[in-house]
């Protein structure tokens, strides 16, 4: 089963002396003459006995992509042909016939497309606290759902195969909108999720199933890592009914060296989403030290208190060796439990331990009265005592979205 | 001798272009015939780049099996599972690469880039890997250095053999009429640093002889050379007192 984002997740040759760099002039006439004179022209048939050639279609069977090309949305045309995306914060500008660095949208004579609307590569019906969300529908089923790409480069990510790879070297069906809501509805699964890669690259995909959720009656969610313009953000989150966002780290250095990002913008994709009023949830991914410092732990609680205030849960949740950091140890749990005595201390009200199945930081705890109102074991929630919003026995308001 | 009988040669060809400034198909004909005069079997031999419809858009005639040479992208083959990793770079490797050459002869065009600054052997590799999206930030540097770093690529590359017959000095990768010109030269080399940085100033001089500004000047100079000349890397030289060109 795929994982969400480690979520409840030259020295060289020596070169000496002088090279030498043959040019040669030659007229088409010569080259040509040659070439006819060959006999080795590229398509002959020829003798014998058939070589022992590749195996035929030894990989996937190449998939008709015009059905899952549309015009992006989210861009900006320029002069000869070239276009700048205005999806994520890395604007990048693009030649014709290249592709962003997200790999799945694509220039094509000065008109950008995306590669994968209804091009589904993954799809399972998960346990919402599996996203992670907390304190939405404890209980409850997200029918989740990826395509291929994504625009920056963990180092860590679990999911790489998928996240890092184009859309034509991954299996896929076309799975449109309406029928996301089909498989939805007949799995049970009151919310769709957009996760495993990175669903800010299939931004134009998840605004219509979004919208036919929501017409047949269905919740949407989403679990990113928030790089996004703030334009994008608005127009497809807008859509979303609560919101996981990945915060790699508290630190510039650790998005450029391992992320390949910028912390900046996913602040302020936070700070946008808490004015739009969306239920949001926090992930910090705890790698040995890179990302584990006291300092930043208490950075990081500090600004979420400051500017997303202190009912936003906040999970930190322990990395297990992956992609290009199969080097690194899994996350000691003292370390999480550190980062956590941090962040309570700053005064966050919800902060949680991930990945560490049966650990008590996993339950939710009346902030008032600390009466254990959500009892989870992995990713089922076993006991959910919260009504009407708020706390049974002080009735402290325990924000959320509790019920449907 | 470059090649020897019973080794496996993988022509990399360059056909993102389209016709007009992919890979000429009657010099990887004449390549294939000079490997076959040195005793390697035509089944030996395949040209190949990464996808077989972008081959066949740019005159390449697909042939897959039987005693002849083979020419395909690795879209017929896939990718291997695991990653590669050298530096910057983490990247799952063509198995035409792999599997099916033990020689890698280079084979790409003059070109100018609208990232990178210009695209000629070094980057021609990027068409071996399942991600070159991922590298193009910061003028694809160090990442053009690093893949070409990687051990796979190393022990097999012999000889880049540049078709310089069209050229284009502005606008690329994609092809654009207004800005190519007959060059009508090859260029080869062992030492594809060598190679690129003289291919850099032949486009530099046509850009100036066209009234436009250096690539330096558009902020868009291929640091990637003199990376890959670096101490870390030694790939080749960017020196050119140290290069050597000699016309024919």
């Amino acid at each position: 089963m795929l994982s969400e984002t480690q979520v409840q997740q030259g020295n060289s040759l020596d070169v000496l002396g002088e090279r030498n760099l043959f040019c040669c002039s030659l007229d088409r006439r010569s080259f040509l003459k040659c070439a006819l004179a060959s006999g080795a022209a590229l398509g002959l048939s020829e003798a014998a006995h058939p070589a022992a050639g590749i195996p035929s279609q030894a990989g996937q069977q190449k998939q008709d992509d015009s059905q899952f090309t549309v015009e992006a949305k989210f861009y900006q045309k320029l002069q000869n042909r070239k276009i700048k995306c205005k999806l994520c914060p890395r604007e990048c500008t693009v030649g014709d016939r290249e592709r962003g660095y997200c790999g799945v949208r694509e220039n094509r004579g000065g008109t950008y497309y995306t590669l994968v609307h209804s091009r589904v590569c993954a799809a399972h019906v998960d346990p919402v606290e599996k996203k992670p969300l907390f304190h939405y529908l404890p209980g409850s089923l997200a029918f989740s759902l990826a395509t291929a790409g994504c625009n920056v480069n963990c180092k860590f990510c679990q999911n790489w195969d998928i996240s890092q790879s184009r859309p034509e070297q991954i299996p896929a069906d076309y799975v449109p909108p309406q029928r996301v809501v089909e498989l939805a509805k007949q799995y049970g699964c009151p919310t769709i999720a957009y996760t495993y890669s990175e669903p800010v690259i299939f931004s134009e995909f998840l605004m219509d199933v979004a919208d036919a959720g929501h017409q047949a009656g269905l919740r949407s969610v989403v679990v990113s890592n928030g790089y996004m313009q703030e334009e994008a953000l608005k127009a497809a989150y807008g859509k979303m009914d609560a919101v996981k966002i990945d915060l790699k780290a508290f630190s510039e250095s650790y998005y450029s060296k391992v992320v390949t990002g910028q912390l900046k913008p996913v602040l302020d994709s936070l700070v946008t989403l808490k004015k739009m009023g969306k239920w949001t949830e926090i992930v910090y991914l705890v790698v040995p030290t890179l990302n584990d410092s006291d300092s930043e732990f208490r950075g990081l609680a500090q600004w979420v208190k400051a500017n997303l205030g202190v009912d936003v849960p906040l999970h930190f949740t322990q990395f297990h060796p992956e992609y290009l950091l199969k080097n690194m140890p899994v996350t000691p749990v003292p370390t999480l439990e550190r980062a956590k005595a941090i962040a309570d201390a700053e005064g966050l009200h919800y902060v949680y331990i991930g990945n560490v199945p049966g650990h008590p930081a996993q339950n939710t705890y009346c902030p008032q009265c600390k009466s254990l109102l959500v009892e989870r074991v992995g990713f089922t929630a076993s006991q959910m005592l919260i009504r009407k919003d708020s706390c049974p026995f002080c009735h402290h308001p325990i924000p959320g979205v509790w019920h449907t | 001798m470059l090649v020897r009988p019973g080794e496996l040669v993988g022509l990399k060809v360059n056909a993102l272009g389209g016709r007009g400034i992919s890979t000429n198909l009657q010099l990887v004909e004449a390549i294939c015939e000079r490997l076959q005069e040195t005793g390697i079997k035509a089944a030996d031999i395949v040209v190949w780049d990464r996808d077989t419809d972008e081959m066949e858009h740019a005159g390449f005639h697909v042939a897959e099996g039987g005693n002849r040479v083979q020419c395909f992208g690795t879209d017929r083959v896939d990718y291997e599972q695991d990653l590669a990793m050298h530096g910057s770079v983490g990247s799952r490797l063509s198995k035409i690469l792999t599997q099916r050459s033990n020689v890698l002869i280079n084979v790409p065009v003059l070109k100018d880039h609208d990232g990178a600054g210009v695209t000629i052997a070094l980057k021609n590799m990027f068409g071996v890997i399942h991600n070159p999206n991922k590298y193009h930030p910061n003028g694809c540097n160090p990442y053009v250095a690093d893949l070409n770093m990687l051990p796979e690529i190393r022990t097999r590359m012999r000889l880049t053999i540049c078709d310089a017959t069209t050229a284009m000095f502005d606008g690329g990768p994609a092809y654009k009429p207004e800005s190519s010109w007959k060059n009508n030269a090859l260029m080869a080399s062992q030492d594809p640093v060598a190679l690129d940085y003289t291919g850099w100033q032949i486009i530099e001089r046509k850009r100036a002889e066209m009234g436009l500004k250096t690539l330096e000047a558009e902020d868009r100079a291929p640091r990637y050379i003199a990376t890959a000349a670096d101490a870390q890397h030694r790939l080749g030289t960017n020196d050119p007192m140290r290069i050597s060109v000699v016309e024919a």
